[in-house]
């Protein structure tokens, strides 16, 4: 891009801005879209679920619902507490939201579409997603209240909890790309099952960490059956009691936000990316990015899938499941992907 | 020398997010105050709790399993960020790199059965 902005007669620098800006905007606006749309896919799947009809009303089968949401809450009265910490308890929906944007800098969307192609993209992927407990934090501190206060000690300790374990598996699957770079990781997965099919999931070793991953993105996004933060029989809307309108949605926004990123995590890591499934010429003239959006979107299908579902945990279960079972298996299964490397392809 | 080029656009990104989030914060706060939906009063910005005075500070005692949590995600954590550059580095380290490695996870595992033991983990 910076090269046709250059042929428009600007310099090399400005150039290069202005491609990069447009890149930003390239992902984020139509990140925003797709968060709309994927709150109201949620809605959607989890009223057929249920044997309901879900949103149906404003606009053709309701699919303007998100954006009527939206509105209203917009043009809603923003109430800051008197007793809140004002200048927290706004900087706390930013927060939310910027983290939730950022870690979308370093996904590849398809071969070469990548905002920064960085060589520690998962490091950066996993540091952004330790601030996101930052929002929720300061949000359930400043509010100066007690449900959002309890919300945000669950959901701090249920976050760092689930995150440790996700840092085995991503060791794992790093000790078998032999990189950090997404574009490489996506890369090495190519003819990884029998030379047949594209992904670490077809792999034996990596398969039960798909299965971790997938289980531990659910908790880390606070999402059915992990959402005790927003248990409304015990924390009323949890951390985001006391937020109104726009800062309100913000939350709701980020929250869909991570969600996506984790169902793309879920398809970079172990499913190939923006490779095809089965690694057979005619597939490769199938776009990249819509092999990228499908394997997004049925991962996306799987979160609403378990959210109508699977009853909600309790918290010592939750913990239980965190500490004692998945930390275990993962660093298990660190030393036995070593292990196997070492004798296979490093002896 | 690392080429730190490729992370301007990170940066970037990351202005454009916060002003975008700024923006959406602040917006509505001026949108009310021309509609007229900004309209607070003493009852409005009082502290939820189910619709009586609140009882007590809410910033009170908490569990201090919280701290244990936290401090046993500090270890495992740090423990994770020697792991990642020995992971990548395999292929050069070879077996004196795999067994100190195993050593280092060796000891850990041992302060973690202390920790389970104690019952640092227990959440009844």
């Amino acid at each position: 891009m910076t090269a046709f902005f250059q042929s428009l007669g600007m310099n090399y620098e400005w150039a290069w801005f202005i491609a990069t800006v447009c890149g930003i905007l390239l992902i984020a606006l139509p990140l925003m879209l797709a968060v709309a749309m994927i709150i109201y896919v949620d809605r959607k799947v989890w009223a057929a679920i249920n044997l309901r009809r879900g949103p149906n009303v404003v606009g053709p089968l309701g699919l303007l619902q998100s954006f009527a949401d939206g509105l209203k809450v917009f043009l809603q009265e923003t109430i800051i507490p008197s007793a809140a910490n004002k200048g927290i308890f706004i900087l706390a929906p930013i927060v939310t939201f910027t983290v939730a944007l950022g870690a979308w800098a370093v996904i590849p969307f398809d071969a070469g579409v990548v905002l920064a192609d960085i060589n520690v993209g998962l490091l950066y992927i996993l540091a952004i997603s330790s601030l996101s407990v930052y929002g929720v934090v300061m949000a359930g501190w400043a509010s100066n209240s007690k449900y959002p206060f309890f919300s945000a000690m669950r959901a701090s300790a249920q976050m760092i909890s689930y995150e440790v374990s996700i840092g085995f598996i991503l060791v794992c699957v790093v000790l078998y790309a032999g990189s950090f770079n997404l574009t490489e990781i996506v890369m090495s997965q190519k003819g990884h099952g029998l030379g047949i099919v594209n992904g670490y999931v077809f792999n034996i070793l990596l398969f039960p960490m798909w299965v971790m991953f997938f289980i531990s993105s659910l908790a880390e996004t606070q999402r059915v059956p992990f959402d005790l933060t927003e248990a409304e029989s015990e924390l009323v809307a949890g951390y985001q009691t006391e937020y109104s309108s726009m800062s309100f949605a913000l939350f709701w926004l980020g929250e869909y936000a991570n969600i996506l990123l984790m169902c793309s995590l879920n398809t970079i890591l172990f499913f190939g990316g923006w490779l095809p499934p089965i690694d057979w010429a005619p597939l490769y003239y199938v776009p990249g990015i819509i092999w990228f959006l499908l394997k997004t979107f049925f991962f996306f299908f799987m979160f609403s899938w378990v959210m109508a579902t699977v009853p909600r945990y309790r918290y010592d279960q939750l913990m239980r499941l965190g500490w004692k079972i998945f930390l275990p298996i993962s660093l298990l299964f660190v030393v036995l992907i070593s292990g196997w490397l070492m004798f296979t392809r490093y002896a | 020398m690392v080429d730190l080029s490729q992370y301007l656009p990170i940066l970037m990104f990351l202005g454009v997010a916060v002003a975008l989030s700024a923006l959406f914060v602040f917006l509505p706060m001026g949108v009310s105050r021309l509609t007229g939906t900004h309209n607070p009063d003493a009852e409005k910005n009082s502290e939820y709790e189910c619709g009586f005075p609140a009882f007590e500070d809410p910033r009170s005692q908490f569990d201090v399993r919280f701290y244990l949590v936290a401090i046993l995600f500090i270890i495992f954590d740090l423990e994770a960020a020697f792991l990642f550059p020995w992971a990548v580095s395999l292929d050069l380290t070879g077996w004196p790199g795999w067994i100190t490695m195993m050593v280092f996870l060796g000891e850990l595992v041992v302060g973690f059965a202390y920790a389970w033991k104690k019952g640092a983990l227990e959440w009844e």
